[in-house]
């Protein structure tokens, strides 16, 4: 099973995001993350979808997607043409002991330490899954009190764009 | 003019004379809009019944088919049928009442999300939340329905909309960016089509339901009489060539003919048309794919790919890539050896009719004395079971739209309803509702529906005191432990249950009373029931797993 990422452009419309969740779950296509969020247009959204499987999938995703009124475009994306990015915000434990190693951390990754209380650090980094996962990896020793991940999100490398159809 | 009026002129504008439909407090706005306009009603028994009419009128009139059902149990009442239409492909239009749009989300009274119950099996939806968006939404759900690959649509409307004073505005352009309807197909991919044929030694053609969709019933049959390619169909297809053309072989699948499933097997290039190649189709089907056997043409490029691989991928109209494609092949005939071979099959496994038991009918008979003394110059529905798949294998059906029958799921209760439908949808041909006594009883309160409006649906109820199909099913797998198939014991009095709706019937038992009871039925100008003793042993056809064939009569 491979990984895919399709870069879906979307009517801005309500009940859009339940359609093309609701086709997924009834073909039996998993979603491995997803994001949402409006684009220059303000009529249309941009979907992340990032599933796993094979070709056969994707493929058959992309086109069922595609029967969706709402669906405007799709575009399947590699990885090496594309710039993905997650944010994980995480709440690491933490006393006034270990706090300046916490944040050592943090700075080796380029993350933000956003908060602190007396009995925790929280942090928030940006990049591909890899390093947050590895980031988390780095803190789990700590105790990680909690996590709120986001979906990836992703644009093509260079000057192309998702463009609609004139 | 209020939203209700609006929406009837929108239906009137795109050519809407009958609706089938329920009324409740939600969509009585609309109920009475339309009794102030051009188009004619038919009030159904159950909701179910108007969306299954819809259907069998789309069918027969080539059209959209409407129907409306109030808000809540109305509108959950549609769903079978909604699934029905959307599993054939059959254009719809089913327009719900639903509760005011402050009471939305606050399980209000006979409040139902109708569109997200119904979001896997419509081809889209549409929640109206303006009076100015009616025109505009009636418009785009009627060619979405209708063009592309056809289906339901479904229109839901608060009851306040409906209620709103229109003051003109908002448009009525369809604004579709996201709907891709398909261009013409791509002429290098038909070329492949072509060069593949001329080089192949054992072709096929296996037309399916999206050949009737596309309209390409001529195109198809100028292509096999040119080129004399044999034809094989689905349940969906059958009629896209008569059945009983030199052309046909007959139709595919696990309850198809078995000289089909041969040919079809022996084959060394299939091109399906139109047809999603389902399970029920394929069932038996070995080699497909890998080889460098299949073809694979359809206006949905989401069906091709999604059950079977093929080496040639063809996206488009089959109507236009049949055009292309017969020029391609000027000269070009099917080798004759083949065509010998496929022959010989048919020949040697048609199977020749066989003498009832004495107390019954057979039901192959039956259908043949049926296409032979109608010609099949008529409309016939079924329902699901034995009753269709008799039909499918013994009647002989010369054109698609002559053939109405749930194909793709299997719905009971849709025979009789839809042979509403299709007699409201014209009066030339006579219309014959050929039925099982377990479908015909989930939707026989429609017999007030056909009294009421003197509806001439002709009837032949295969009485078998059995859920036949499941029956069968058990005797096969299960070591004839049958359970829940029995409906013996509760089985009305069909004549009389009939006579209390005012229609006429006859029962018979044996062959030779088969003439003179179709002959009856036909010459009555009403409709009427011919109720036919059919043992419940009766087996509903030839499989190509042998084994499947020795259900023996009489077992018990
Ligand atoms: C709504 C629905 N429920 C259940 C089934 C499963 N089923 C398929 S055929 C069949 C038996 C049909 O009995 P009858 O109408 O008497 O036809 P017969 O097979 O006896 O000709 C059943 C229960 C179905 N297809 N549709
Ligand atoms: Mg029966």
């Amino acid at each position: 099973m491979e990984k895919y990422t399709l870069s879906v452009l979307v009517e801005n419309h309500a009940g859009v995001l339940s359609r093309v969740v609701g086709l997924f779950t009834r073909r039996g296509f998993n979603i491995h993350q997803l994001s949402v969020g409006p684009t220059v247009d303000e009529n249309i959204s941009r979907i992340t979808i990032e599933v796993k499987g094979d070709v056969y999938m994707v493929e058959q995703v992309s086109k069922q997607l595609s029967k969706i009124m709402e669906v405007i475009k799709i575009k399947t994306l590699k990885d090496q043409e594309m710039v993905k990015r997650g944010l994980v915000l995480v709440k690491i434990k933490s006393h006034p002991k270990n706090r300046g190693e916490i944040i050592e951390i943090a700075n080796v990754f380029r993350a933000n330490v956003v908060d602190i209380s007396p009995t925790t650090i929280t942090a928030e980094v940006t990049g591909s899954d890899q390093k947050l996962d590895a980031f988390l990896k780095m803190v789990e020793s700590y105790g990680i009190e909690e996590i709120a991940r986001t979906g990836m999100t992703a644009l093509e490398r260079g000057a192309n764009t998702l463009k609609l159809d004139k | 003019m209020t939203g209700a009026d609006l929406a009837v002129i929108a239906l009137e504008s795109n050519g809407v004379k009958t609706i089938f439909g329920y009324p409740g407090a939600a969509n009585a706005p609309f109920i009475e809009s339309i009794s102030h306009s051009s188009i004619d009603y038919v009030l159904s028994r159950n909701e179910q019944g108007a969306a299954h009419m819809a259907s069998g009128y789309a069918r027969v009139k080539r059209c959209a088919g409407v129907c409306t059902a109030t808000s809540g149990p109305g509108a959950t009442n549609l769903i079978t049928a909604i699934a029905t239409a959307y599993m054939d492909s059959i254009p719809m239009i089913a327009i719900t009442g639903q509760v005011n749009r402050k009471l939305i989300g606050k399980d209000a009274f006979q409040e139902v999300d109708i569109i997200g119950s119904t979001l896997p099996f419509t081809k889209h939806s549409y929640l109206v939340k303006d009076v100015n968006e009616i025109l505009r939404i009636v418009n785009e759900a009627f060619h979405i329905a209708t063009t592309g690959r056809p289906g339901p649509v479904l229109i839901d409307f608060p009851m306040d909309v409906l209620k709103d004073e229109y003051k003109g505005g908002g448009g009525d352009e369809i604004n579709l960016r996201g709907y891709k309807l398909r261009g013409r197909a791509n002429e290098a991919q038909i070329k492949k089509v072509a060069e593949a044929l001329k080089i192949a030694k054992k072709p096929i053609l296996l037309a399916g339901g999206g050949v009737c969709c596309s309209g390409a019933v001529k195109e198809i049959r100028e292509l096999t009489k040119k080129t004399g390619i044999p034809v094989l169909s689905t349940m969906m297809g059958l009629g896209v060539i008569p059945t009983d053309d030199d052309a046909f072989y007959g139709m595919i699948g696990s309850h198809g003919a078995k000289r089909a499933n041969i040919i079809f097997n022996r084959s060394d290039l299939v091109i399906a048309m139109g047809t999603r190649l389902g399970d029920r189709s394929v069932a038996n089907i070995k080699g497909l794919e890998g080889a460098d056997k299949l073809i694979h043409i359809d206006i949905d490029p989401a069906e091709i790919g999604k059950n079977m691989q093929p080496y040639i991928p063809v996206v488009g109209d089959i109507k236009d890539v049949t055009k292309q494609l017969i020029p391609m092949l000027e000269g070009w005939t099917a080798p004759g050896e083949w065509k010998a071979e496929a022959d010989e099959l048919r020949e040697r496994f048609t199977s020749k009719f066989e003498a009832a038991d004495s107390g019954f009918v057979s039901p192959k008979y039956f259908l043949r004395r049926l296409s032979e003394i109608t010609k099949s110059e008529v409309y016939l529905t079924t329902e699901v079971g034995q009753n269709q798949l008799w039909c499918a294998n013994n009647f002989t059906i010369k054109t698609p739209e002559g053939f109405l029958t749930s194909g793709g799921f299997g719905t009971m209760g849709y025979g009789l309803p839809a042979a509403i439908g299709a007699s409201k949808a014209q009066s030339e041909k006579p219309v014959i509702a050929v039925m099982g006594d377990g479908s015909f009883q989930m939707d026989l309160p429609e017999l007030g529906t056909m009294r009421q409006y003197h509806i001439p649906v002709k009837m032949v109820l295969f009485k078998n005191d059995r859920l036949g199909m499941v029956h069968e099913h058990q005797y096969l797998f299960y070591n004839s432990n049958y359970q829940m198939v029995d409906i013996e014991g509760g089985s009305p009095d069909f004549a009389k249950l009939v006579d209390a709706y005012g229609i006429k019937s006859m029962t018979i038992s044996e062959n030779s009373q088969v003439d003179d009871a179709i002959r009856a039925m036909l010459a009555d100008k009403e409709s009427y029931m011919l109720i036919i003793n059919v043992s419940p042993y009766e087996p509903t056809g030839e499989s190509l797993n042998e084994e499947n064939i020795k259900y023996i009569k009489k077992e018990a």
